[in-house]
């Protein structure tokens, strides 16, 4: 420990009264049966020298997750750059050029793939680099382990072997996966976390064989040996047979022994392993699953536009070479001037033959219709948006230092079409950090800080009230909130100040004071021993006893600030203990039998300490949700003291004892609206007799052996647990992360659903619901979930039955609805979904979760997380994000469409398998609100303009056929072809792709409406795209036939020189770089100087190119020597046609979008306008207009909550008045 | 129409360490003008389009309407009675003489240098095996360069290569014109035709026909292995192969007027097959502007752009006016 602390050596397994109990061993059990297939491995504890040799050479710790190695890279790599369609296409032609049937130089056709195929395989090479680095760092970790002779010495992971004693001290990650042998505990148990295997934070209790707890120091491992045997690795994480064989005798081993890799000790000083499984063979290597590829859906679609293209390819292709067939056939033989061939490939006699070969010929020439260089300007863009991601200073965290990343490049315009995002809890909306911040005793409640949750709707209610409808008095204020709403009262800037950004310190005044981690709680009335004052004061003394003593945690002592801190196993038993002590009431020791607090008594100001007995500690479990001890005071006195969730103490108050309950239950409600987690509190005094009988019982229950034995001890802790007397309730703000209810609320706005799945318990699913504005009060919530009473084998088919009743009554309700304000939220329990996720019931479950606004999944296993994931992708068909910062998210992360981690935090799990890791939840909204917005709508111009003006150049070829008789004969030159796609119109659609922008993202973010462009599709969707066809279709025409019809007998020159096909064909091709130029200029919105640099620039560089040409010589350049120079550029008619053509080919273009601006706006339009005519500034009252426009209407967030208390306040007024209009929310979509 | 934009976000968060525009480079917030299509702006620039184009149309196409031009197809006519049925055996027979006299008539007064042209028809100059069967090293470079495999089939003869190989060179054009008005003979200059970087750099100075049209297959016009390649400028000429099947190329020019009813008489030699693939031959008289030869389409265009554009503009201000009013 790094402070120094002192523990109390307690044995833990005492504490326990059902996970622990060791049961006394059967011995007749005797050892697992090993034999056969799959129970072959044999480890020599101790012995690694024995593992050296076959067949016991297991294989070393070394761990590698690459793809390739350097010998396999480049044939693995080249494999899978030509599995896709195209470049297999482009390599054909490549391989075809070197042949006779050619059009091209075979160096046009083979250096662009070389270029594009290098750059990928580039990029692969980086990547696997990357992972390479990542498995050193993981590999290169050190180990204590066994050198011979009791000592023991430090060797890095991957030197690790089979047989290798290891020690593992706290907070360290095993090495591989370990036979338990003992630990600093006597009695051989340890905790480890098993985060980053199933992602779980709990910690787990592991039990070493009682024939190994001797070996607990490093001398003892001298003379140590053993044998065990035991199954093959397999990636079953909770299960394991082997026996250990030592001292000839055999001893059975079961899961319980096994420390797996990736797991950490936690509150345990040291641990004692023998390696099992090293390396891939660990279970969890076992378990790791390659994560899939992921493709954009834009990409999917662009498929099928090459698709398309390809098709459109062969058909003028064939066109092509049946005219060449015909021709060669009927006409050639005439064509003195053409004399035969001593080839096939022009040879009347054999027309079909050379109609063929042709075929091949006009394969490639027409090629440039699927354009080579978009896959690769595609990948560019990609990475350098990526980029951009990765160092946006809105997304970067400053307390971690982490920025945003985007850890693969080719979702990032999925990013902006996302339908359904599915948000883990714990980590990702909640820090997963407790305080104590209200209670209520005996009827009164106590604690004045505000959660944030009530802070935020306040100010949010009083900010709407202040910009929107002055006449309704700021009277929403609830207790607390009063002064937060009467400190934001400031003069009205619209809601777009509704920023919150500080909502994290919200009381920030009050911070002055030492920040007590888990403790957040303000009153006078009962801090500072003043409790002994209030009406009720035993009771709250009680309540104080309860905090302290009911719970399994460890007190330790921190030597820098001389207090406890307490090791518990949930962070809510922690903050009841930090409050405890604040309150006084100091936890200090543990014994075997025994609480040790220390009470600072306001009466006499002086600290005794006391000792409670414990008598029995009746366990937490879910299925109980309650926790009880049964004590006995320094006076002898016995007490039940019991903490659990409110519903199940209610069902346990005594007929005395609910003298408190209509009080309490109006806090809990009250907590529980504000996003608090609560626990109910109560206790019972129990007569000597009344225990000694239940204890007896209890006891023989214990020791008894049997399946039932379980449900024995239940049902007498059940009998204990009853006639309680309340006494009060807690409530545990999980801190949310900060901005979390925020970004929710934007996401809303922007009309994004939201799933909560967690693995946590119902309530407190349901309270974090509330506190990030998920759940309000007014929803409707629609519980399901499986009744536990019917668990009986048989029963399994009823509970089906049952819950299929369920859903089908919420849907009916949803359906019946008449208000179209109403909200429904759908909470369901892991066990309901397991057979809600049957094939037969999940359209039925679909259907109704769809139909609510808000979906919470409790008690979700992390296979549960993935299956929910997919049925949401695929039931729906719309894009869904997962987002999640543990192990138990992977799942869900990668079946998801877009995944991402929460990075900054422990375990980098969900950050190794998602597509974008960020720091914190919040920055969610920029990066789909911003980036994914405008990466969105950059690829989808960009591959609309690039289909377009493939099109465009593409199809002049075809029309050039015609007029020369089929021959494959192109009117540019080679060169100019080959730098078309690489040089003069790649830059400027990369520039559209990686700086567009419609709106700024300040306006991105005050106009959430606008990402739904982005799931409607609207800018890739089939009219758009063959729109964009038509338009190169109708560009291709006007360029073609004008360039023709003017060259194409006459002199083009004063001097009376007729143009040759260099001519023509150079002027064609100034007249496409110029349309396609501007084209891309009339898309763009956004231009700074790099987009004028590069649009304008590749223009320049054709005219440069075409001048340089010129001037090599003309052995090279051919028809084209100083065609610039000398012939057209002092031809007027050049100049006068690459004015016209352009001109032409932009007008239609140009009218629509402006008519389509003027007349039938699209949102962006609407606020670029605005922007434009600096309407924001001016005129105040329609900007807001527009603003509230452009909130998507939304159900849940607290923009939500606060419309449905204004409407409330409305219809109030309007009974009152009967005169008020009611306001229109509108939307802009 | 650009309002220049300057972002005030960037300087609450300016980082401390990048140079201010790396940073807003890097924020994605450089300054940058953003157009917006107002509909004042669009009704403009289709009105500016409208002014400008209209009368660059009507400039065309008066420098267009300017230029005379006499086009005469005499290959039919060419053909003597008794070969009308076998025009191809006409063609071939060198015993049967070539010689025919057409009669054309000026009808506008035409400018010296008025452009002597032979226009063909339904001829493949482009086709892919044509264009490819020439070498630009050997046109340069003559014997001392002997790779020449794109010539084929008409790389060698008898063992020896043929200078210029290939078959635009052995197709070479070979009709022959002279002209007269009266009894006066019309000088026809048929030097300066070709490009002068292709005599200077591409046809080399050195270079002389050899071996040329000595084979078995006859093609077109002979060369006068006298002179270099770099003179034979209606080589040159024919060697810029045209982009369509049916094309012009110069002969000569005329340096003196002609008068309205002036007639010139034109004698020529009708060498040239056009007859098995039934290619039309014209004989072109014409004079030129500064656009070039005789061709409406690109002013007419003009006219219709500019003009598609002002009826564009007045809809726009028309439905613009309309939607003001409306609110």
């Amino acid at each position: 420990m790094a402070h120094g602390r002192v523990r109390a050596k307690v044995r833990r397994s005492s504490l326990y009264t059902f996970g622990c109990v060791r049961p006394p061993r059967d011995e007749a059990e005797g050892p697992h049966q090993i034999q056969g297939p799959g129970y072959s491995r044999i480890v020599y504890c101790n012995q690694p020298r024995l593992h050296q040799r076959k067949p016991l050479k297991y294989s070393y710790n070394y761990i590698s997750t690459t793809k390739y190695n350097v010998i396999t890279f480049i044939p693995k790599a080249i494999f899978e750059q030509f599995r896709r369609v195209a470049n297999v296409y482009f390599l054909l032609a490549a391989i075809l050029s070197l042949t006779p049937v050619t059009p091209f130089l075979p160096v046009s056709m083979i250096s662009p793939l070389a270029f594009v195929v290098g750059l990928s395989m580039a990029k692969e090479a980086m990547e696997d680099w990357r992972r390479f680095v990542q498995d050193m760092k993981v590999n290169l970790r050190k180990a204590i382990t066994h050198k011979g002779n009791g000592e023991f010495s430090c060797k890095p992971w991957l030197k690790i072997q089979v047989g290798d004693v290891v020690k593992v001290e706290k907070d360290q990650f095993f090495p591989a996966d370990l036979f338990f042998l003992s630990s600093s505990y006597e009695d051989g148990i340890c905790y480890v976390e098993t985060m980053n295997l199933d992602g779980e934070t709990n910690l787990k209790v592991k039990r070493a064989l009682e024939v190994t707890l001797p070996l607990n120091d490093d001398d003892s491992f001298k003379n140590f040996t053993g044998t065990i045997r035991c199954e093959d690795p397999n990636p079953n994480l909770y299960t394991f047979v082997g026996n250990l064989e030592l001292n000839n005798q055999v001893y059975p081993l079961d899961p319980s022994q096994i420390l797996l890799r990736d797991s950490k000790l936690r509150n345990t000083s040291y641990v004692y392993g023998v390696v099992i499984f090293t390396g891939h063979d660990s279970k969890v290597m076992q378990n790791a699953t390659k994560s899939p590829s992921k493709r954009s859906r834009i990409e999917k679609q662009m498929d099928k536009i090459i698709y398309i293209l390809f098709t459109l390819l062969v058909f003028i292709s064939v066109i092509s070479s049946i005219g060449f067939a015909v021709k060669t056939k009927d006409q050639m033989p005439d064509w003195w001037y053409l004399p035969p061939d001593d080839g096939h490939l022009y040879d009347p006699s054999h027309a079909n033959l050379s109609g063929f070969y042709h075929l091949i010929t006009a394969l490639i020439l027409y090629g440039y219709l699927i354009p080579i260089s978009l896959y690769v300007s595609i990948e560019l863009v990609k990475v350098l948006q990526a980029k951009f991601i990765n160092k946006d200073i809105h997304m970067y965290d400053e307390e971690t230092g982490t920025p945003a990343q985007a850890r693969t490049s080719n979702l990032n315009e999925e990013l902006g079409q996302v339908d359904t995002i599915l948000s883990d809890k714990t980590g990702t909306l909640t820090c997963n950090q407790m305080d104590f911040i209200k209670c209520s005793i005996a009827g009164t409640a106590y604690g004045l800080s505000a959660s944030e949750v009530e802070v935020a709707a306040a100010k949010q209610m009083a900010m709407d009230l202040d910009g929107q409808d002055p006449e309704f008095p700021g009277n929403f204020s609830r207790r607390n909130s009063t002064e937060v709403l009467l400190k934001n009262k400031r003069p009205s800037f619209g809601p777009s100040e509704i920023e919150l950004e500080n909502i994290s310190t919200p009381m920030g005044v009050k911070h002055q004071k030492p920040v007590i981690k888990g403790f957040n709680f303000e009153d006078n009335r009962i801090m500072n021993g003043n409790w002994s004052r209030e009406p009720f004061a035993d009771l709250i003394l009680l309540f104080f006893r309860i905090l302290a003593v009911c719970h399994t945690a460890i007190p330790e002592l921190n030597d820098e600030t001389g207090g406890y801190d307490y090791e518990a196993e949930s962070p809510d038993e922690r903050a009841f203990l930090v409050a405890a002590r604040e309150f006084g009431f100091e936890y200090c020791k543990r014994s075997q039998t025994s609480i040790y607090v220390r009470e600072c008594h306001p009466s006499s100001r002086e600290i005794v300490e006391r000792e409670f007995k414990i008598l029995n500690l009746l366990d937490f479990t879910s299925k109980r949700k309650r926790m009880s001890v049964i004590v006995r005071d320094e006076n002898g006195k016995i007490f039940l003291l019991c903490k659990g969730a409110d519903s199940i103490i209610f069902d346990r108050l005594s007929k005395s004892g609910r003298i408190f309950e209509e009080a309490t239950m109006k806090h809990l409600n009250e907590y529980g609206e504000a996003g608090l987690r609560t626990l109910a509190l109560a206790y019972k005094k129990l007569e000597e007799a009344e225990y000694t009988a239940w204890s007896e019982e209890f006891l023989k229950a214990k020791t008894s052996i049997g399946g039932d034995r379980e449900l024995i001890l239940d049902k007498l802790s059940d009998m204990m647990e009853r006639d309680l007397f309340l006494i009060g309730a807690t409530a545990v703000e999980d801190k949310l992360q900060k901005g979390v209810p925020q970004c929710i609320d934007k996401l809303a706005q922007a009309g994004l659903k939201f799933w909560v799945l967690t693995g946590d318990k119902m309530e407190t699913a349901i309270n974090i619901g509330y506190a990030c504005s998920l759940l309000r009060q007014g929803m409707r919530q629609i519980c399901i979930s499986a009744n536990i009473d019917i668990m009986a084998q048989d029963s399994k088919k009823l509970l089906k039955e049952n819950i299929l009743m369920q859903i089908t009554v919420a849907s009916q309700m949803v359906k019946l609805e008449k208000d179209p304000h109403a909200a429904f939220a759908l909470i369901i329990d892991g066990k309901a979904l397991a057979y809600a996720l049957e094939n037969d019931m999940k359209t039925h479950f679909l259907k109704l979760a769809v139909n609510c606004a808000s979906v919470i999944c409790c008690r979700v296993s992390p296979k549960q997380k993935a299956l929910v994931t997919r049925l949401v992708k695929e039931g729906t068909g719309k894009i869904t994000l997962a987002i999640g910062d543990g192990a138990n998210d992977v799942g869900m992360i990668q079946e998801a469409d877009i995944g991402i981690g929460i990075s900054g935090v422990e375990g980098m799990q969900a950050v190794m398998a998602s597509d974008f890791s960020i720091a914190q939840f919040r920055f969610l909204e920029r990066l789909l609100v911003v980036h994914g917005h405008w990466c969105y709508k950059r690829i989808a111009q960009m591959i609309c303009y690039f289909f377009y003006k493939n099109i465009a150049f593409g199809l002049t070829l075809f029309y050039f056929e015609a007029f020369t008789g089929f021959s494959g004969q192109s009117v540019y030159d080679d060169w100019y072809m080959l730098l078309f796609n690489v040089v003069l119109t790649s830059w400027p659609v990369i520039s559209l792709g990686v700086f567009e922008q419609d709106v700024s993202s300040e306006v991105c973010l005050q106009f959430p409406a606008l990402y739904q462009q982005g799931p409607k599709n609207l800018f890739f969707d089939w009219y758009r795209i063959i729109g964009w066809m038509g338009n190169g279709l109708y560009s291709s025409l006007v360029i073609f036939f004008v360039n023709i019809i003017i060259f194409y007998d006459q002199a083009f020159r004063s001097e009376g020189q007729t143009a040759d096909m260099a001519a023509v064909g150079t002027t064609m091709f100034t007249c496409i770089i110029w349309a396609v130029n501007c084209q891309i200029a009339l898309i763009m919105s956004h231009f700074t100087w790099i987009q004028h640099f590069l649009v304008w620039g590749s223009v320049v560089t054709w005219y440069i190119f075409l001048f340089l040409y010129g001037l090599i010589s003309p052995v090279y350049s051919g028809n084209d020597f100083k065609i610039l120079e000398e012939a057209l550029g002092p031809a007027p008619l050049y100049w006068l046609t690459t004015l016209l053509v352009p001109v032409a080919c932009n007008l239609p273009y140009l009218a629509h979008i402006s008519f389509q601006r003027a007349f039938n706006p699209m949102d962006h339009h609407v606020i670029q306008e605005i922007k434009y005519y600096k309407k924001d500034k001016e005129d105040r009252s329609m900007w807001r207009r527009e603003l509230s426009k452009a909130r998507q209407e939304t159900k849940i967030g607290f923009s939500a909550r606060v419309d449905a208390s204004i409407r409330q306040l409305k219809l109030r007024l309007q009974r009152r008045y009967s005169s008020s209009t009611p306001r229109i929310s509108m939307s802009l979509t | 129409m650009a309002s220049e934009e300057r972002s005030s976000l960037s300087a609450g968060v300016e980082s401390h360490r990048a140079p201010v525009p790396v940073h807003q480079f890097k924020q994605q917030n450089l300054p940058a003008c953003k157009p917006v299509l107002t509909p004042a702006w669009v009704i403009t620039t289709y009105f500016l389009i409208g002014v400008l184009f209209i009368p660059i149309g009507f400039i065309s196409l008066r420098a267009s309407m300017g230029v005379v031009e006499i086009v005469d197809r005499y290959d039919t006519e060419c053909v003597p009675n008794s070969y009308k049925s076998d025009k191809v055996a006409y063609v071939k027979d060198m015993s049967v003489s070539k010689n025919c006299t057409r009669y054309l008539k000026v009808k506008k007064r035409m400018k010296a240098p008025i452009y002597v042209y032979y226009e063909l028809d339904n001829y493949y100059q482009n086709h892919r095996r044509y264009v490819k069967s020439r070498n630009e090293q050997q046109l340069l470079h003559g014997l001392r360069y002997n790779s020449t495999s794109s010539c084929r089939p008409l790389e060698l003869n008898k063992g020896l290569p043929i200078v210029p190989c290939g078959l635009v060179a052995w197709s070479l054009f070979n009709d022959s014109y002279s002209f007269s008005r009266g009894a006066e003979k019309l000088n026809v200059n048929r030097k300066n035709i070709a490009w002068q970087s292709d005599r200077d750099h591409k046809f080399g100075k050195k270079v002389h026909p050899f071996n040329f049209q000595n084979g078995t297959l006859i093609g077109g016009g002979k060369l006068d292995s006298r002179i270099p390649l770099s003179d034979q400028e209606d080589l040159i000429v024919w060697m810029r192969t045209a982009a369509l099947p049916s094309f012009r190329k110069l002969y000569g020019r005329i340096e003196e007027d002609l008068d309205e009813d002036d007639v010139v008489i034109v004698n020529l030699l009708n060498n040239y097959n056009t007859y098995s693939f039934g290619g039309k031959k014209k004989i072109v008289l014409s004079t030129s502007s500064w656009l070039g030869g005789r061709n409406n389409f690109l002013g007419m265009t003009y006219i219709l752009v500019g003009a598609s554009s002002m009826f564009i503009a007045l809809v726009f201000l028309l439905l613009h006016k309309l939607s003001w009013a409306r609110q």
